[in-house]
């Protein structure tokens, strides 16, 4: 998983139907440090993230595991709202 | 799975059912000489470390999901192991 910042949305009307009612977020990978790291992707939202908030997402066949038993053909998902997060020394 | 070191902890209210009572780690991919290496990734902690330790990360979904003991998880990292020492010959 990363953590990311929704920087918008994707809108497509034409699409697989497991997608219908989907949201699709785009979403800008970042470093602990809080800068971008990274190409945006775009992850289908399954905890009513909005733009601008901080999130993390999840890579892979499990992106799809929120929605079971609808399988959902998607690679990535954004499945927590990041309140907020600490760095210690290294 | 690859050698990370943890470098912070992400805090968040708002998340998919199976994160719940999950420790949620910020984690620097490193070389097996120390040096970070690529993109802060997001691992759950199933053996109890804090930061700046070393660590072993599993990068893949099924084994992260067991690591949580849940099924159907949207997880795809997990820290497995605690590192004590790395013995590299070449």
């Amino acid at each position: 998983m990363q953590i990311a910042r929704v920087i918008g949305q994707v809108v497509a009307t034409r699409k697989d139907q497991a997608l219908q009612d989907r949201t699709l977020l785009l979403v800008q990978p970042l470093n602990a440090d809080g800068k971008d790291v990274g190409r945006a992707l775009v992850a289908v939202d399954s905890v009513g993230a909005g733009v601008g908030e901080k999130v993390f997402f999840v890579r892979g066949k499990e992106a799809s595991f929120p929605f079971y038993p609808t399988e959902v053909p998607t690679d990535a998902g954004v499945v927590g709202i990041v309140d907020h997060w600490t760095t210690g020394e290294r | 799975m690859i050698l990370a070191r943890v470098v912070g902890q992400v805090v968040s209210s708002h998340k998919r059912p199976q994160f719940e009572g999950a420790k949620l780690l910020l984690v620097q991919p490193e070389s097996p000489d120390g040096e970070a290496k690529g993109a802060t990734l997001l691992a759950i902690d199933s053996v109890g470390v804090g930061v700046s330790e070393r660590v072993i990360v599993v990068l893949e979904g099924r084994a992260a999901g067991e690591a949580l003991g849940r099924k159907l998880s949207p997880v795809d990292a997990a820290i497995i192991g605690k590192v004590d020492e790395v013995e590299c010959v070449e």
